[in-house]
């Protein structure tokens, strides 16, 4: 993305184009500008914040104020497998059929 | 070698950075209730969390969060006041959900060290992570590229990871296996994890990179994956090294990427690349509050490590006189090393250097065997310290006494009911083992001229022989200390 001198920032089509490729999202070239033009509106609001002095002040991490949301090392019961596959599209040798893997992640 | 080429052979150094993943053992996974178990039947620890069904939300299990503060404090990390979970977006089917749940910019343990063979190794981080479930490739003799189709096993998608990642800190192969060993002896030792290489319950990732020595920047490195023991990981670095020396000779640039270890022709392979796979856009996980260890949390960690392996293997050393190597493999063992120090506290006569000579030799070959562990077998520690007495007290030989613990070990009994039950005893009696040496003696007159006139090597050679005769003549029975002696007396 390109950062202008004025903190402005703007999303270009590659961007859009970009992020659709890693999100697997097939998008007609009228939708990319579309949303170039979205989210530059959005990120603009973003740099709002960045005129405030916020030394000292942590990110937040989670809206609401609460933490170590735990819960104890307990099995439960898992699902039914059969019934699992039984929604999956493809299923083998009670497992989950997929098609031709072409490279590692 | 002309001296020109000696000017021309730039010198490098090997730099190593090493990504350690273990597999916790908890109960169950990091985010849900389904079993945390190596081996069930596939998809049969699954649940709509660690499937990603909508809908479904994570909880973060306790337990994970104690083993990690445990390994924070037994490897001397930073532990922060709060540590959050991020999103890693990728697209791949062993995740189901289409993002790993990690930890990004803010893990729980920060900065850390351990020491190996007295050197401070850093260690960058180590954060919370869940694993992925695993894919069968079928067709194409079961390689990924050439497969027809793959199948998929959740149970091991969302069981709980500690991933550790040291910084470039490590200079050779020898200190990088130092490491690994160091590591996998304090997380047993911790208990938080199996770690065991062969089954994947350790996964040990290698950056690997070399520059002239003298320089300070960082070379291109390469990862290499797929060791699957601390000696292929030694032979994994040695060959990249070469690989890539060898490249730089012959101006090769060396390019920045993934290889795999091929164990059975010992060579690294380049790995196709996924395009982009690199931005994974991470972001923090909304589902999950912080962690904010409290101080209870941090005590309860700490209360819960025992005394860690290098200090074991200290105390060891100088109270037991052993030596470095056998504490070392005593030590790798927690449930052998117990084992050991509950037998020495029981110890009336012999010395605790004979008991660790048994827990590292038959002992540990026992149990590898047998699959089975200290507490489960016939002999307690308390039976291994009487038969480590009946030898010190000359009751049985050596020899006798490997009999002995064979039987204990089949159930058989007490080592003295055992060496009872079978007839075993060392003769001592001082009067009969005299008249078996007297004998020996006569009847091998040639020998014992051989001996008197004999340079020393002759000597040491009539002397095993005549020994070996008295010990076949005592039956196996004779003490061979007082043996020793009294041939001493008659050849004299
Ligand atoms: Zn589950």
């Amino acid at each position: 993305m390109a950062k202008q001198s004025n903190e402005q920032v703007s999303i270009t089509r590659s961007d859009v184009e970009h992020v659709a490729m890693l999100a697997r999202l097939a998008l007609t070239p009228d939708e990319v500008g579309e949303f170039a033009e979205q989210l530059t509106a959005i990120l603009g609001h973003a740099t709002d914040i960045s005129s405030l002095d916020l030394d000292g002040v942590p990110t937040t991490a989670h809206p609401l104020p609460v933490t170590n949301v735990l819960r104890e090392d307990v099995i439960g019961p898992s699902l039914d497998r059969d019934e699992v596959l039984a929604a999956a599209p493809s299923a083998e040798e009670g497992r989950f059929r997929v098609p031709r893997i072409m490279g590692e992640a | 070698m002309s001296s020109n080429e000696v000017q021309a052979e730039i010198q490098y150094e090997t730099v190593i950075g090493l990504e350690v993943h273990v597999e916790l053992a908890t109960k169950t996974k990091l985010f849900c209730a389904c079993a945390n178990e190596f081996g069930s039947e596939p998809n049969t620890n699954i649940c709509p969390v660690c499937l990603g069904l909508p809908g479904s939300l994570p909880v973060l299990n306790e337990r994970v969060v104690d083993f990690a503060l445990r390994i924070g404090e037994a490897l001397n990390f930073t532990v922060p006041q709060r540590s959050i979970f991020h999103r890693k977006n990728y697209f791949y089917p062993d995740m189901p959900k289409d993002f790993q749940t990690s930890q990004y910019d803010e893990p729980i343990c920060a900065e850390g060290w351990i020491e190996v063979d007295g050197e401070r190794i850093g260690i960058e981080r180590a954060h919370m992570e869940e694993d992925t479930g695993k894919s069968t490739h079928v067709g194409g003799g079961g390689r990924i590229h050439d497969a027809d189709h793959s199948l998929v096993d959740y149970n091991r998608a969302g069981v709980p990871l500690m991933e550790i990642v040291s910084h470039p800190a490590m200079r050779s192969s020898e200190q990088a296996r130092g490491y690994v060993s160091e590591l996998r002896a304090v997380l047993l030792a911790i208990g938080v994890s199996d770690v065991k290489m062969e089954e994947g319950s350790m996964r040990v990732d290698a950056n690997v990179s070399i520059r002239p020595v003298g320089t300070t920047q960082l070379g291109t490195k390469v990862e290499i994956k797929n060791m699957n023991s601390i000696r292929s990981l030694g032979r994994a670095i040695d060959y990249e090294v070469e690989r890539q020396t060898i490249a730089t000779n012959t101006g090769e640039r060396i390019v920045q990427e993934t290889r795999h270890w091929d164990e059975s022709e010992g060579i690294t392979h380049g790995m196709r690349s996924k395009e982009g796979s690199s931005d994974y856009r991470f972001f923090p996980e909304p589902d999950l509050a912080p962690v904010a260890p409290t101080d209870e949390m941090r005590a309860a960690a700490r209360a819960a490590i025992p005394e860690l392996p290098a200090a074991l293997r200290e105390r060891i050393v100088a109270e037991w006189q052993v030596a470095e190597h056998d504490a070392r493999v005593l030590v790798a063992n927690p449930a052998l090393s117990d084992y050991a120090q509950e037998s020495v506290a029981a110890l009336a006569s012999g010395s605790a250097r004979d008991v660790v000579n048994w827990c590292t030799g038959e002992l540990l070959a026992y149990g590898n065997e047998t699959g089975s562990e200290p507490n489960s077998w016939a002999l307690s520690p308390i039976a291994l310290a009487e038969l480590v007495g009946l030898v010190g007290d000359g009751a049985i030989s050596r020899s006798q006494a490997k009999e002995v613990l064979a039987g204990c070990l089949a159930g058989e009994g007490a080592p003295s009911d055992v060496a009872s039950a079978r007839g075993l005893a060392q003769v001592s009696d001082e009067g009969a083992l005299a008249a078996i040496i007297a004998g020996v003696l006569e009847a091998n007159p040639d020998a014992v001229a051989e001996y008197r006139t004999g340079d020393e090597k002759a000597q040491k050679k009539k002397r095993g022989f005549l020994m070996g005769e008295a010990m076949k003549a005592s039956k196996g029975q004779g003490n061979p200390a007082l043996l020793n002696r009294l041939l001493d007396a008659g050849l004299a």
